[in-house]
Formats: C-alpha cells, structure tokens, sequence
C-alpha cells in the first residue's frame, strides 16, 4: 500500500512539474500587465516537442543523446526522496537529503557533459558557467539542510518533516536563517532571475540553456521536464520543511487529498513570490553570483551556530 | 554664426596651398568640393586631422575609365567634399585610415567593390566580400551586371583570416551570424579569458544587398522608396537625406509645410525607435517588466503613425519634393494628445526603472566608451553624445524645419551604457518638445513641390539628423532624371567600430546589453 503511494507520489510530481510552470509564467506575465497564456502551455509545448524529430549534430556521441534520459531519470529519483503529500513512505525512508543532493548532482554532471559533448562554444561557455555556480551552490545547501537536520537529528527529510510537525509552531531563530538560504540557493539551482534567466533568447549571458542549446525534440522536451520537476522539487522542499502542516501522516483518501490541495496552495504562493521578485529584480553580473551564493552559504552558517547557541539544551 | 565657421574652409585652403597641396574648387549645390592630386591624399588627411577635422564618409565611383574617390570632412558644422580621380590603369591611392581610424571600414568596402588598393592600409583584409562574388570581379564597375553573377549554391565563407590570440587558457568564442533571437546577422569573433573578453572582432557584410548597385539608373521617386529601406528602422532619415539631396541637385525648395511634416515624421521615429531600445535594453539584462512598458508605448505610439500617417513605421511618407501626407488639425490634436499621454506615462515607468538598484548595478560602469575613443572613431549620435562628442546636424548645420526651432542637444561623458540609456531618454524629450514647436509653427500651404530635371551631372550631398545620428547621402544625377551614383552613409558604420573597443575588459555575459546600448544597423553598414 505504501509503495503504491510512493509510486503515485512521484507520479504526481511528474505530472504536476510542468502546472507549476504553467502558473509562474502566468502570475508573471499578469505582473508584466500582459495577457498570460494557458496554465497547461507547459504540457502543450512538451507534447509538441515530444512529438517532434530530434534533430542531433553529426558529430555528437553517444552521451549526447542518452544525457537526457539520464538527466530526466535522477530528477525523477530525487523527486522519490522528498515527501509531497504523505510522510514517512518507504522510498523516503530508504534514502536521505544526501542522497537526492547528489541526484541533483549526478543530473547536472551529465548536463554539463552534453553541453560539452557537442563542441560548440556555447555548450561549453554554459557548462563552465554551471559548474562554477554548482560549486557554491551544494555547500550552501547542504549547510542550510544541516541546520533543519540538527534540529530534528536525522538526515531522512520524511523523520525531519514528521518532528517539525510533532514540535508544533515554534519560532526557531535557526530555520529563518535555513529558509532564507535554501530560498536563495533554490533560485540559482533553478536558473531563475536574477541568476540565470530561462526566458532570454541571448546565448552569451545563458547558464542552463546555452547547456542545451543544442538539444531538440524529445530530447528538449525530457530536460525542460527535468527543469520543471527540479523547481518544483525545491518548491516542495522549502514549502515542506518549514510549513509542513496539511501534510498527510496517515495513508487514506481523506488526509491524501487534504496533503494534495495543501501542497498545491503553497506552490501557488510560493510561485507568486518567486513572480514578485523577478519582476522586481534585474539579472545579476555573472560574477555577482559569488557574492549572492557566499551570502546564502553565510546564512546557512548562521543558522548553524544560532542553532547551536540557541536551540540545544544540555 | 556662419562668417565664423566658414573661417576654418579659408585658412585651411592657405595652409594647403603653403604645403604645396593644391586644391581645385568646384561649385556644387550645398556644399564645398574640393578636387585634389592622388599623391596628396594622405597628406591631406594628415592635415585634416590637424585641424581637428572629423571624418565623415568615403566611397567612389566608377565613370569611364576613371575612378572618383570621394571622402567627407566637416569641422563646426562646415562640410567639405574631397575628391580625386584614379585612373583604370593604376588603381592605388595612399591610405587615409593611417590618419582617421574611421575611414579604415570605408576603404575596404571601396577596395571590394572597386578594387582599388589603398597603399598603407593598416587592415586590407575583405570587408563587405564574403564569397558571394569572385575575388577579381568588383560589383561597382560599370560592366559588372546589376543581377550580379549569381552561382547555384555560394560557397561558404570559411577562410576569412579573423586576429587570433594565443595563451593559457584564451578560448575563442564566435557568435553568429545567425542569432537565436530576431535581429539581423552579424557575426562576432570573441577572444576571452574566462569571461574576461580580450579582443572582440566583428565580421560584418551578410546583409549586403547591393543598394549602391541596384540605384543606379533610379528616378527620384524609386531613389527615394530604395533610400527608406537602406535601414528599415531608419527609414525617414535616409529617404530624407537621399530626397534633400536630389532636392539640392536640382534646385528645387519644398514649400515650409513639407519641411515641418518631414520634422514631425523624423522625431516620431526617433521617439519609436528610442522607446524600443530602451525597453530592449532592460530586456537584454532580464527586467522584463520595463521592457514590457516600453513596448506597450512604441506599439501605442506606432498605431498614431498608422492613424495620422497611414503607415506603422512611416514607410515612402517623403518624396522628392515633399511629404505625401498632409496633417488635418484631428490628425495635430491626436499628436499633441499622444505627447501628453507618453509624457505621463514615462513619469509613472522612469522612476521604476531609476530606483531599481539590480537594474542600476548592470548598467553603470558597463561598457564604458572613452570620449577620446569615441572622437578617434567619429562615432556619432546618442553614443558619442554620450561620450561626450558634441554633434547634432539639426544644431550644426541646420536644415529645415530645425533652423525655425530653438533646441537643447543633451550631452555627457559619462560614456556607460546607462549613459546611453539615460541620453535616449533626454533625446526623446527634446524630440517631444520639437513636434510640439513644428506643430505650432505648421503653415498653411503645399506640402509637394513640382520636380524639375536636375542637369546631367549635378550633384549633392545630404545631411540629415537620423535617429541614429548622422546621415550623410550623396547623390550624382546622370541624364534623363536618372540617378548615377547613391551612397547613404548610415550612422552605424561609424560606431560598430567603436563596440570592437567599449566592450573590452568586460565581461562575456555583459556583451548583449552592450551591443543593444549601441544598436548598430547591420543593413545599413552593409548596404
């Protein structure tokens, strides 16, 4: 029974990537005072694309064009690990927050390698880009992660997210300064402005796309999939970790609905925050990141020691 | 004013005569021609420069067996025609791009289409050739077919010899021709170490249509329709510069009414084409929201273009003789409301974009062009007027209807790219203020001249404010009201040069916000 559950977790992870996208690019445009297309534009435009020949240069191996399925496949992996409406499923509990870290990645070295792969400049300007990024990236992550982890004294998002909601609401000087970095750390591991910015036709400034410029049809289509599961997966996250409430504890369809519209809820304002601040904000210098990243690693820090200062009692 | 500038023209000539460089004067309509010896050519430049004169254009002409080699100056507002003769049988000319940087890209377009060689040429690489023509045929001769010598398939330009760097680490990035988003080709060869860009190159040309080719044996009214579409988003400065010297040629004044229609339809699109760089500037460092506003009020203002003027972007509005359309006093009232809509609606939009730090700390300090570079390249409009060259034809040399109206050309030198953002603004604001004077001065009357056959063999030369900046056209009649010669100096062959510079020692991911600070024409530098 639970692994069904866990199955249809993920599943719906899946399915519900590309509505995520659909609604950010709508509250944006509406912020943009333009009119915004169809929130299910996202599953028309993959469908096309999936529909489409792939068109591969001549010269590109085979890790080209197996890059995306892998890519695809570690996304959906990590997807298994973070708990969306229920907790303490099995697939959450055979794995931990390391684990779907390093699924991002595993995911993000066979990017880069596609981008390579293909010999253009472009390709390589945009792996070399992500790399730098990732490198600041991770630890910045992991240090925000560590600090919930301390907290609840598990790596296992499932146990951590089960103590924060047995704790009830306490205000822990800890977990602003975790949510305020894992925030920031989210926008740049998903490409968004004012890091990277998904919508730009300019190859030059590009991150993650100039890593794909090259790809087309299904193979587009698997990795724009794999871009909106990944920013969704750090919706979830950040929705989950902090305001865990709604999520279902026990398997039945009453508490999985209810887990289902709240999760659902908390993407939608998420998604209009993230929308608020790229329309309010200018992409960054590329070499800004450094800074934007040191200070989310910073916050991490903090919280750490505030954690330590503050939380534990002896 | 003008006893003090023509000054210049007068000691200048003492000078030249006391180095031994003769001049010959000829009149011709509008302006000063100056014929000299080939063998001074260079020396003339040297002297020129001197002077501080500033180099304007060049380019030649093929007639009989002889070749006019042509080159513009202009000091204080004064233009002055220099022109030599080559024969067939020796094409070599001593080189001005030794003297004035920007002369180098004009020689090479007048070395591949004539095949004359410039002795001392620091750069005499192909320019405007790629393999569309084989190497010893010059498209420009008369012999050469208007149709061109078309091969089934053309070859690919694989061998031109671009700078290259060498060193640990310097990795060369080539961008284009084909870009992913809709603009025109171009081609930009970067050298880079890390994101640092060490050299940048530009390899221009792809969009060479052969307009100085397919101009030949126009009549006025085709010129003039052939002269709009040089450049699409400029086209009521070059049809305006192209009918201002056919006008000249031929003797002929448009009536007062034509020449304040003509302002009116000159700063509408200096408005329209300011309004989308500046929203195309935001978009290029992904602040989406302004460049959204700014769109929202080109596109408003394009359809008042449509309604008063039948056409969005002002397409074949001037004629030789005058405009096409006349303004009803609805069509006045529809304008001066619009200008009252875009003034409020820039002060709601501007502070928003002001106030934005992250927009602030992309643009300051981005793509800082010198004043001394930007005077060493003669770079013109809203880039030099942001770094500090103090030049506007409407205030210089005045043409109607700008000789009526009194005007303020912004100025700075600061030189950045909010620089030249910030100068579109202030332009658009005189430009405002301009179409508020002309439609209060509007007089009653015609709005087109009669045309009158110029005499086989006169000349002109136009000089119009585009909204790029200068453009300067000269037009040679031949008999029958047919045209012999069209050359439209497009703005944007003098600045492309100067992106190659203020890009350097920036970054990689800043050379698009760059490039659009500039918006170079890549048709109308190609022609």
């Amino acid at each position: 029974m639970s692994w069904l559950i866990a199955i249809l977790q993920t599943m719906l992870f899946a399915t519900l990537a590309p509505l995520l996208a659909g609604w950010l690019k709508w509250c944006k445009c509406r912020l943009q005072n333009r009119k915004a297309p169809s929130l299910f534009q996202p599953y028309r435009d993959l469908i096309k694309l999936t529909n489409k020949q792939p068109v591969v240069a001549g010269h590109a191996s085979w890790l080209f064009t197996i890059a995306p399925y892998i890519i695809f496949s570690a996304t959906v992996l990590a997807a298994t690990v973070v708990p969306l409406i229920a907790v303490d499923l099995p697939t959450s509990a055979s794995a931990d927050v390391i684990v779907m870290v390093g699924f991002f990645a595993f995911a993000r070295f066979f990017l880069a390698l596609a981008g390579l792969d293909i010999g253009t400049a472009f390709g390589g300007m945009g792996s070399s880009r992500e790399m730098t990024i990732s490198s600041l990236a991770e630890p910045a992550m992991l240090m925000a992660i560590f600090t919930l982890t301390m907290t609840a004294s598990t790596t296992n998002l499932s146990v951590a997210i089960s103590h924060v909601l047995n704790e009830g609401l306490v205000l822990r000087p800890s977990f602003v300064f975790a949510l305020f970095a894992l925030i920031l750390v989210a926008v740049a591991e998903t490409g968004r402005v004012p890091v990277d910015n998904p919508a730009t036709h300019l190859e030059l400034t590009m991150i993650h796309e100039a890593m794909i410029l090259e790809y087309s049809g299904r193979h587009l289509a698997l990795i724009e999939w794999a871009s909106q599961l990944k920013l969704m997966l750090y919706g979830v996250l950040i929705a989950n970790i902090f305001f865990p409430w709604g999520i279902a504890e026990t398997f039945n369809l009453k508490t999985l609905g209810y887990g289902l519209l709240a999760i659902m809820g908390k993407l939608a304002v998420l998604a209009i925050f993230l929308a608020v601040s790229e329309t309010l904000v200018a992409k960054m210098r590329l070499f800004r990141v450094q800074e934007y990243l040191g200070f989310a690693y910073l916050l991490g820090l903090l919280g750490m020691l505030s954690h330590i200062i503050l939380e534990t009692s002896r | 004013m003008n006893h003090a500038q023509s000054d210049w023209t007068v000691d200048f000539l003492k000078q030249l005569n006391t180095t031994g460089c003769e001049v010959e004067q000829i009149d011709i309509a509008s302006t000063a021609l100056w014929q000299i010896e080939s063998n001074h050519w260079q020396q003339f430049a040297e002297l020129a420069l001197q002077q501080d004169l500033r180099w304007v254009a060049g380019w030649a002409e093929h007639i009989q067996d002889r070749f006019f080699i042509n080159a513009c100056f202009e000091k204080q507002g004064v233009y002055v025609l220099l022109r030599t003769i080559v024969n067939a049988a020796k094409l070599d000319l001593p080189s001005q791009a030794t003297v004035y940087p920007a002369a180098s890209r004009s020689e090479r377009h007048t070395q591949d289409m004539f095949g004359i060689n410039f002795i001392g040429h620091p750069d005499n690489r192909r320019w405007t050739r790629h393999k569309a023509w084989p190497k010893h045929s010059y498209p420009l001769h008369k012999d050469f077919p208007v149709q061109g010598t078309p091969e089934p398939i053309t070859l690919p330009d694989m061998d031109y010899p671009f700078i290259k760097a060498h060193g640990a680490g310097v990795y060369e990035i080539p961008v284009g021709p084909v870009h992913a988003g809709i603009i025109e080709p171009g081609h930009f060869r970067f050298q880079a170490v890390g994101e640092l860009i060490l050299n940048l190159e530009e390899r221009l040309g792809y969009v060479h249509k052969g307009i100085e080719k397919i101009a030949e044996g126009r009549t006025p009214e085709s010129l003039a329709r052939l002269a709009g579409r040089v450049s699409g988003d400029a086209t009521i400065g070059h049809c305006w510069a192209a009918c201002m010297a056919m006008e000249q040629a031929a003797g002929i004044e448009i009536p007062p009414r034509a020449a304040l229609i003509r302002g009116i339809l000159a700063e509408r699109e200096r408005v329209a084409n300011h309004l989308g760089d500046m929203g195309a500037i935001c978009n290029d460092v992904a602040f989406m929201f302004a460049q959204m506003q700014f769109t929202r009020l080109r596109e408003l203002w394009l359809r008042t273009n449509a309604k008063v003027f039948n056409h969005r972007l002002l397409m074949d509005r001037i004629i030789p003789g005058g405009v096409v359309c006349d303004l009803s006093d609805s069509s006045c009232a529809l304008i001066k409301q619009d200008i009252v809509q875009l003034r409020k609606e820039l002060s709601d939009i501007l502070p928003a974009v002001d106030l934005n730090s992250s927009l602030e700390d992309r643009l300051y300090t981005a793509g800082y062009l010198p004043p001394e570079t930007a005077a060493a390249f003669g770079t013109l409009g809203y880039v030099g007027r942001a770094s500090g060259q103090d030049k506007d034809v409407r205030r210089d040399a005045p043409y109607p209807p700008y000789d009526q109206v009194i005007f303020k050309v912004p100025v700075e030198t600061q030189g950045d790219v909010a620089s030249r953002f910030w100068m579109r603004y202030k332009e658009i604001k005189v430009a405002l203020k301009l179409i508020e004077q002309f439609i209060a001065h509007l007089a009653s009357g015609d709005i087109l001249a009669e045309w009158q056959t110029p005499p086989t063999g006169s000349e002109s030369l136009g000089m119009v404010e585009g909204w790029r900046g200068e453009i300067v056209t000269y037009i040679r009649f031949g008999a029958d009201n047919k045209i012999a010669r069209f050359y439209p100096r497009d703005p944007s062959i003098l600045n492309w040069p100067a992106l190659e510079r203020l890009v350097l020692d920036n970054i990689v991911p800043d050379f698009p916000v760059c490039n659009k600070s500039l918006n170079g024409s890549y048709s109308g530098n190609d022609l």
